[in-house]
């Protein structure tokens, strides 16, 4: 069973061995409000931890979305382009943007675990 | 001083209220040593009268296109505006209103960009249109930044037919980087762009009518750039022209660039005019400018808002895809002001008398010992070859009060062989009249004395 | 007594379509789309044949699909579309950092004499001495303003401006030999021009903090300092409405660091007559003309920006400039053999912005401009001291400039936010003022009145204002959260304008 993680900048890592699903979490889909368009990166680019891989807007903000560890895309949630809004509805489940493939999984070590995430959000 | 209300009474009431007894204390946070110790070194206050008498001598000094015989044109043209496009300019609401920032009190300026947009998207054949940009110029270097980061790859190819102030501004706007590839002039509009497109290439960009006038098979252009997966931009400095030849859109350009200073707007020595810029749906994400988009309010009535404002400069900031801000908002309502009394039927006739005018100004000119036609084809503007030096002998029609259009050699200075040519334009006030004083006095002006 | 029977219908299941949007006399207005047709037009002109000989195969076969109007139908268009805006000659329009001053007719006038309207920008310099000699003033204007020895004329607009400025100072540290020089500081405050200017130039940005009185902290700037700095992009008087009392300080600084100093004269309507940039050490400083010298704002453009420069940034001006000769003014048009850095468009800027100008400068005079300066000044402090006791001010101890800030504080725990609150005063009959920027104040309110405005205009918007600000006080939401409801329109969904872009109309 697959245990999801969060990094300080409020993305999600959803991991399974070396395959992980990548999202924006509850709390920072909220502080963002309507989201209006999703940019996302090319199946295949690699990232490293720290670098900007999409872009989420709402209509008055673009916020930079950085890749919280290093890993190589190897799908994109295509139907963010015409529903952006899924990440608004449910962005820990068909809001998802990314699955990649994880280039270091000792890195989800640097990650927090539900409990400290919500503590870091209050 | 007649634009300021308050009488010294209501300056020293205000003060009171404010608890100081003069304006100088609100300025207490300025260090002393910064600030002016004596007056500034101007002229004082002056009644209207006198402003009209100072601005009116400079007018007079300047010969107006009415004043006699008119023919240039090269990026800007002399075309009637209708009455009633100045009157409804200068109202008050529209000229006096801010971007429309707050949609509810500014549906009239958002109603008329959508509209605008609309025109824009028809007129060049385009899915989508901005709000505006500068000018023609500004909006092509923006063009070629925008295909840069449309394909990530950096080769630009300019071609030789160009405007060659937008060829500078756009080496300016891309510090003249590795990946510019500037066409020699071409004023016969026959150079080979298309084998220089390679797998890097970004974007080819090509104007027509060219700079010289001349027409370009836009077709094959975009299809030779698509097999390179390269952008086409087309640029078209007379916008009255997309009323009798193909919009570029329906030929395959990507991006279509212009300047509609055509119509609405008077020459005004260059500005201001209202840049055009169009593109695909796909590609808006990557759009520069300003763009109105229709929405509902609370209460579902239809409205205008701006929208896909995160790709601007005031969100995005250092992200931002353009530092472009203002559009040109007065400029594009006159644009469409004269557009929609025209319409469709007007814009073809008006295209149709401008292109019938430079027909015959062209066979007039082929009829002159010492004057050679280059173009073959045309709409209203062609170019000339004339046997002495075109700067020379445009300033001697000048000072026979005939402006004869622009020797080529002004913006393409030291280029031996551009120095004998004169690009020459006609629009729906060029009269017969014109015509002929312009043949009688050009060939008086080769054949004679007057110049070695 | 007889009956009117040929009048409107009385029958509820006949009453037309209302004309007025039951607005009376703000209609509801189709679009040009939906009332034109394209065998209307509002232009006479003959149709004449036209051979395909000159054309090529490029004749136009998509159709135009562009409707037409007839005169009247097109002025009915228009004029009822108009009634729409809110503008600076109905009503005060306190938008902060945008400088909304009456924009005098006298202007529009001189602008409009054929001898301006109706030149070509490319016709021989002998017939257009006058064009050239407006340009020639207004830079002398523009010089003597600001203490400074060169104008770069042609920009369109403050962010070309902007650009304009940075580029010469790229352009000067590469004839130094000084290319390496990567940074640009900009304060936090500053417009969003400011970093997508230097971004756009390749520059990186790096942020300088406020301190807490609003001003830039000279510490903080000479801490960032270093051999890779090329500039600093510094508002002065900055976007909160305060002069920067340190700013020569920092000028000194970055000169001394060997790096420029990029002022954004945004504000400049608050000093000038009063304070000449140059005596404070800038070296480029972009002037909006369509805030500071009355061209018409126009629902958005067009601007201008000419830039003055200091002697050290003048070499590497943009083409083209006016110069003097012995036959008059000439224009240099080509950079080629000089140290310009190019051309920022074709022909000669906003030439129409300029006469606009000049014709402002001289009914004003140099008297005239800076009694415009302190009356600016002093209309916005006397908004801040009328407002002080409902409103929030950060720092409000201490004199503004030409603007006034309030933070949403004295909105907390009402229910009611920066955005109700100016929705609620386009009910009231105003344009609300600048929101939500600086982005240093939270919920931030910018008003600036500018020195158009008389002693009888401020008394009512301050009155409009305070009694907004008891009311959301004492709990009165609905005020404003359902605002406006009195404007042609109530709010907007812009959410679904993005997510579902509809940029045109289609049948």
């Amino acid at each position: 069973m697959s245990k999801i993680l969060f990094s300080t900048d409020h993305e999600y890592v959803d991991a399974e061995g070396s395959a992980a699903t990548i999202g924006i979490s509850n709390y920072a889909q909220d502080q963002l409000g309507d989201i209006v368009f999703v940019e996302l990166p090319q199946v295949g680019a690699t990232f490293k931890k720290g670098d900007e891989f999409a872009v989420v807007e709402s209509v008055k903000a673009a916020s930079e979305i950085y890749a919280p560890l290093d890993f190589t895309i190897v799908e994109i949630n295509e139907a963010l382009e015409a529903n952006p809004e899924q990440v608004n509805s449910d962005s820990m489940g068909a809001g998802w943007l990314i699955k990649v493939s994880l280039d270091n999984v000792d890195q989800l070590g640097d990650l927090m675990d539900e409990a400290a995430y919500s503590a870091h959000t209050s | 001083m007649r634009y300021l209300p308050h009488s010294e009474a209501e300056r020293k009431k205000m003060l009171d209220v404010i608890g100081i007894d003069s304006v100088d204390e609100l300025f207490a946070t300025v260090p002393k040593e910064l600030k002016l110790r004596e007056p500034i070194d101007l002229p004082p206050t002056s009644p209207e009268f006198e402003v009209e008498a100072h601005m009116g001598a400079l007018a007079a000094k300047n010969r107006t296109g009415s004043d006699g015989p008119f023919f240039i044109g090269a990026g800007a043209y002399r075309h009637h505006v209708p009455a009633s496009v100045d009157h409804l300019i200068q109202r008050s609401e529209w000229l006096t209103a801010y971007t429309p920032y707050q949609p509810e009190i500014s549906q009239g300026t958002l109603q008329m960009l959508f509209e605008f947009q609309t025109q824009v998207a028809h007129l060049t054949g385009m899915e989508v249109a901005n709000a505006s940009m500068y000018d023609g110029s500004t909006s092509a270097a923006e063009a070629i930044l925008m295909a840069r980061r449309q394909t990530r790859r950096k080769k630009i190819l300019l071609s030789g037919g160009l405007h060659p102030q937008y060829r500078d501004v756009i080496k300016t706007y891309l510090s003249a980087d590795e990946g510019l590839v500037c066409f020699d002039a071409d004023p016969k509009g026959t150079a080979q762009i298309i084998t220089e497109i390679d797998n890097d290439t970004a974007a080819i960009l090509v104007q027509t009518p060219d700079f010289y006038g001349n027409l370009h098979d836009i077709k094959a252009l975009a299809d030779a750039a698509h097999e390179k997966g390269a952008l086409l931009i087309v640029v078209v400095t007379e916008i009255i022209a997309l009323g009798l030849i193909e919009a570029p859109g329906a030929l395959g350009a990507d991006i279509v660039v212009g300047e509609g200073q055509s119509l609405g707007n008077p020459l005004g020595f260059g500005g201001p005019y209202v840049g055009l810029l169009a593109t695909r749906s796909k590609f808006v994400r990557q759009m520069p400018g300003r763009l109105c988009g229709q929405t509902v309010d609370s209460e579902g009535r239809r409205g205008f808002v701006l929208t896909l404002s995160t790709r601007e400069q005031h969100i995005r900031r250092e992200k931002a895809t353009s530092n472009i801000c203002t559009n040109a908002g007065l400029c594009a309502l006159a644009f469409s002001i004269h557009l929609s009394l025209l319409g469709e039927m007007g814009l073809q006739k008006l295209a149709k008398i401008n292109h019938a005018n430079a027909c015959k100004l062209a066979v007039e000119m082929a009829k002159i010992s010492g004057v050679e036609v280059l173009n073959s084809t045309f709409f209203n503007e062609f170019t000339i070859r004339v046997n002495k030096d075109a700067n020379s002998v445009v300033n001697a029609l000048a000072g026979k009060n005939i402006l004869a259009g622009l020797p080529v050699s002004r913006l393409e200075p030291a280029k031996k062989d551009l120095e004998n040519l004169i690009v020459l334009a006609t629009t729906e006030l060029t009269s017969s009249g014109d015509i002929e004083a312009l043949v009688s006095a050009l060939t008086s002006v080769l054949s004679g004395e007057e110049l070695s | 007594m007889s009956m009117n029977s040929v009048g409107r219908s009385t029958k509820s299941d006949q009453v037309a379509p209302s004309g007025s949007g039951d607005c009376s006399l703000l209609p509801a207005e189709p679009l040009l789309f939906e009332i034109g047709s394209t065998e209307h037009s509002g232009v006479d002109l003959p149709d004449i044949e036209v051979d395909d000989k000159r054309l090529g195969n490029f004749r136009r076969q998509t159709p135009l699909e562009l409707p037409g109007l007839s005169e009247p139908e097109n002025m009915r268009h228009y004029v009822r579309l108009s009634r729409l805006n809110y503008s600076i000659d109905a009503g005060l329009y306190p938008l902060g950092s945008c400088t909304m001053k009456h924009n005098p007719r006298l202007n529009e006038k001189m602008a409009r004499l054929p001898g301006f309207a109706d030149v070509h920008p490319l016709q021989p310099v002998s017939t257009v001495q006058g064009a050239l000699g407006v340009i020639s003033e207004l830079a002398h204007w523009l010089m003597t303003l600001t203490n400074t020895s060169a104008v770069a004329m042609s920009p369109k607009a403050g962010a070309h401006g902007e650009m304009c400025g940075m580029m010469a100072i790229k352009a000067a540290h590469a004839a130094s030999g000084q290319g390496h020089r990567n940074i640009v500081l900009v304060p936090e405050s500053a417009h969003g021009t400011n970093p997508a200017t230097a971004a756009f130039l390749g520059y990186k940005v790096v942020p300088i903090p406020a301190k807490s009185d609003g001003t830039v902290d000279v510490s903080a700037v000479e801490e960032a300092l270093s051999a890779d700095v090329a500039a600093i992009m510094l508002t002065n008087p900055n976007t909160c409405g305060l002069f920067e009392p340190d700013v020569k300080k920092i000028a000194d600084a970055v000169h001394k660091a060997g790096g420029y100093f990029y002022c954004d004269g945004a504000n400049f309507n608050a000093i000038m007559g009063v304070i000449r940039p140059g005596d404070l050490g800038i070296d480029a400083m972009h002037i909006n003309l369509h805030k500071t010298f009355s061209t018409p704002h126009g629902g958005g453009g067009p601007g201008a920006g000419p830039v003055v420069l200091s002697d050290a940034l003048a070499p590497f001006a943009p083409v083209p400039f006016v110069q003097k000769s012995n036959e008059g003014f000439v224009v240099e048009e080509h950079g080629d053999g000089n140290s310009s850095f190019g051309r920022l468009c074709a022909f000669h800027g906003q030439m129409g912005m300029f006469t606009r100008a000049l014709t402002y400068m001289l009914s004003h005079g140099g008297d005239g401009l800076t009694q415009a300066a302190k009356d600016a000044v002093l209309n916005a402090n006397y908004l801040k001291a009328r407002l002080q006791e409902e409103f929030s001010m950060p720092y409000g101890d201490q004199p503004c400039m030409h603007e006034t800030l309030s933070d949403d504080s004295f909105l907390e725990g009402t229910g009611v936010t920066t955005l109700d609150f100016a929705k609620a005063m386009i009910d009231e009959g105003y344009h609300p003022m600048t929101m939500y920027f600086p982005l240093v104040v939270h919920g931030a309110m910018l008003i600036e009145p500018t020195e158009s405005e008389s002693l009888y205009a401020l008394d009512a918007f301050a009155q409009t204002m305070l009694d907004l600000a008891k009311s959301a006080k004492a709990g009165d939401v609905e005020r404003f959260v359902n605002a406006p409801t009195k404007a042609p329109l109530r709010r907007l969904d812009e959410t679904g304008a993005a997510r579902n872009p509809v940029l045109k109309w289609s049948k």
